[in-house]
């Protein structure tokens, strides 16, 4: 009994030190004042996570220019099933396919989309793998997103390797998610919260707040708009919190803190905000407009091992992109090098 | 060898067990349980455990008390499909949730709100239960009932939260659920929802009652542990016959900060300033969403929220607005 507490203290403190070490992060943090005096708001992060992070976010070099044969790949005679980059010089789209090669099928090749028979001859224009025909409206969602989306993404464009980064399936995407199995009958729904969700910075917070959302004209805004209740908003609690979780999501994806687009004191107000809670509110429409016209659309062509538990299309969302940082890949400018997937959809 | 006996006293003298005051009461229930010494527990207060009195009051508060707990965790363990791993695993981030707001306060189907309806009814009776008991108790002893009237301070903010202001709202889903990280998820929603709770008034008035209240614990018990040499800790015989412990409590915080509350008077100000806490912060949430909807917006328009310079950058206007 005597020595009993002391025992007990000796092992939770050690236990606590080690969770502890395993899970927080040591100091010193890296502190950047971004708004005016007093309100808090600060960009913290850690110099040493930074750098891993910088390390992890680097664009790839881009190929040298092609030199312009005079003919274009819609008219080599040999060429057949150019939907999509029919106006570029020959030279230009074979280094275009050399360079989406590398940026999402480095390991498997030209053959993740192009059909070979048996004796290993290419049949360059066989529609018949999905990957192809996922490939080629995925060019048209880039030329998309690079011309009519430029308030989100400016002059710095995306390119497959933005979302990519090597892998044919991009790390970072979203299904409908339905949760872990919950008992049915009479016992209580969850009502798609409380489980320890990564998506939502492993809060309780609504697990899939992506389909509500990121669909199209969904209403994020929860705020009255008025001091007085004068029915600005019928916003119920558990509305609060979906939106609250699809910020947790912004916040994880692109590494910074509600201070980085919000003036945390009020977030509804924008006289308060910083531009960049601008530029996202236009990436929100963006991601939208993505899935709803351009990932939504290829449901049919994928096979089902591609499609989530519930069915649907790989999606987009923040993290997709971002990857953690706040201007993918830091603000590489890739798509100044591949000037064809800036040109506008026909 | 006389030893002075005060609360870092290291010996633990044990006599036979105190059984307390005659019972005065008839009824099918006496003090139960024979009384043991608990030595890690006479560290920090007295050794002895029991007898207890449960009563009718006690007993079927602890069965309603039960039932909650039961409703409550068993939804909690369906909702991880019965995994025991996932349940302690994820123990934390379960919560059995109040109704969909669709529900208003119409009774909801079980499994959508209508067990969290069926455990906040057990949980209130069986708090309500409790505070009869702390009132009857103490008549019993012939004590005051300051106790039950600071318990039902607590239990104001708690039907406030639960009970009073969803039904004013005319929602049950603005209630709170019963989980541990989704309640506090609740409270950040909540304050979100109606435009930052820090802007309430009555918010304010309850966290400076609260931060009091942490101040006054500190001043008062660092004044009494100060002086139990001198008889400092014997506060009642202090308040009727002020002896030296209190003439140099009285002395020491007139130097310190020219006042000083008296051996009587610092038991007010600590009961006070503990049962305006939740009196107050549960008349702030009352007015939150049934008077107020948006708690910045009504601080900008009375002159209480202050306004910055942004000139970081350049005004930003809302992009949802046509024709900025």
């Amino acid at each position: 009994m005597k020595y009993a507490l002391a025992f007990i203290g000796i092992i939770a403190g050690t236990l606590l030190t080690i969770a502890m070490m395993l899970s927080w992060e040591r100091p010193p943090m890296a502190s950047n004042q971004i708004g005016p005096r007093g309100v808090g708001m600060v960009e913290i992060n850690n110099p040493r996570m930074e750098a891993k992070l910088q390390k992890a976010n680097v664009a790839p070099e881009a190929d040298p220019p092609a030199e312009v044969s005079g003919v274009k790949a819609k008219d080599n005679e040999e060429w057949k099933n150019i939907q999509v980059l029919g106006e570029l010089d020959v030279n230009e789209f074979n280094r275009l396919m050399g360079a989406i090669t590398t940026w999402v099928a480095p390991e498997q090749g030209c053959l993740y989309c192009h059909k070979a028979d048996d004796q290993g001859n290419v049949n360059w224009a066989d529609d018949s793998l999905y990957t192809k025909v996922v490939a080629r409206r995925m060019l048209q969602m880039t030329r998309e997103i690079n011309t009519k989306w430029t308030s989100h993404v400016e002059q710095t464009g995306v390119t497959c390797y933005t979302c990519h980064r090597g892998n044919p399936v991009p790390a970072n995407i979203w299904f409908k998610n339905e949760g872990s199995p919950q008992a049915a009958g009479m016992a209580s729904s969850r009502q798609g919260q409380n489980l320890a969700s990564k998506v939502v910075g492993t809060t309780s917070l609504t697990y899939d707040p992506f389909t509500p959302l990121l669909a199209k004209d969904a209403n994020i805004r929860v705020n009255a708009t008025t001091a007085l209740p004068e029915g600005t908003t019928n916003a119920s609690i558990h509305d609060t919190e979906t939106t609250f979780a699809l910020m947790m999501h912004f916040s994880t994806a692109l590494g910074v803190n509600c201070t980085y687009c919000h003036n945390s004191r009020q977030f509804a107000s924008w006289a308060e905000s910083r531009p960049q809670r601008v530029t996202a509110w236009h990436g929100i429409r963006m991601v939208s407009e993505v899935n709803e016209t351009y990932i939504t659309s290829l449901q049919e062509v994928f096979p089902k091992n591609r499609l989530g538990p519930l069915g649907d299309v790989a999606k987009v969302n923040c993290a997709t992109c971002h990857q953690g940082v706040y201007k993918p890949l830091y603000g590489a400018a890739m798509v100044k090098d591949y000037e064809e997937l800036r040109q506008p959809n026909p | 060898m006389i030893q002075y006996q005060n609360l870092y006293t290291r010996v633990q003298v044990h006599g036979p067990a105190d059984m307390g005051v005659p019972m005065n009461e008839t009824g099918m229930f006496e003090r139960q349980g024979t009384p043991s010494i608990n030595r890690i527990l006479g560290l920090i207060g007295n050794a002895q455990i029991g007898p207890i009195y449960l009563g009718w009051l006690g007993t079927i508060s602890l069965i309603c008390g039960l039932i909650a707990f039961e409703i409550i965790g068993l939804n909690m363990w369906a909702s991880v499909n019965w995994d025991p791993v996932q349940f302690i695993r994820q123990l934390f981030w379960l919560s059995l949730e109040p109704p969909p707001a669709k529900y208003g306060l119409s009774l909801p189907p079980m499994n959508e709100g209508g067990w969290w309806l069926l455990a906040g009814f057990f949980l209130t009776t069986s708090i309500l239960l409790w505070w009869v008991r702390t009132y009857r108790r103490a008549r019993a002893l012939g004590l005051g009932t300051h106790v039950a009237w600071a318990f039902a301070a607590a239990i104001w903010l708690y039907l406030v939260l639960g009970f009073i202001r969803p039904v004013l709202m005319g929602n049950f889903s603005e209630a709170v659920p019963f989980g541990i990280f989704p309640h506090l998820d609740w409270t950040t929603a909540f304050s979100i929802r109606y435009g930052n709770l820090f802007y309430n008034p009555f918010h304010m008035i309850s966290i400076a009652f609260l931060y009091g209240s942490a101040l006054l614990f500190a001043m008062h018990a660092g004044t009494i542990l100060a002086t139990t040499h001198l008889g400092g800790d014997r506060e009642i015989e202090q308040i009727l016959d002020r002896g030296t412990a209190a003439e140099r409590d009285a002395l020491f915080w007139r130097w310190t900060m020219g006042f000083n509350a008296t051996m009587e008077s610092i038991h007010r100000w600590a009961w006070w300033f503990a049962v305006l806490c939740p009196l107050a912060g549960g008349i702030g949430i009352l007015l939150t969403g049934t008077v107020v909807d948006n708690w910045y917006l009504w601080a900008v328009k009375h002159g209480v929220a202050p306004t910055y310079a942004y000139d970081m950058w350049a005004p930003v206007l809302d992009p949802a607005i046509k024709g900025q």
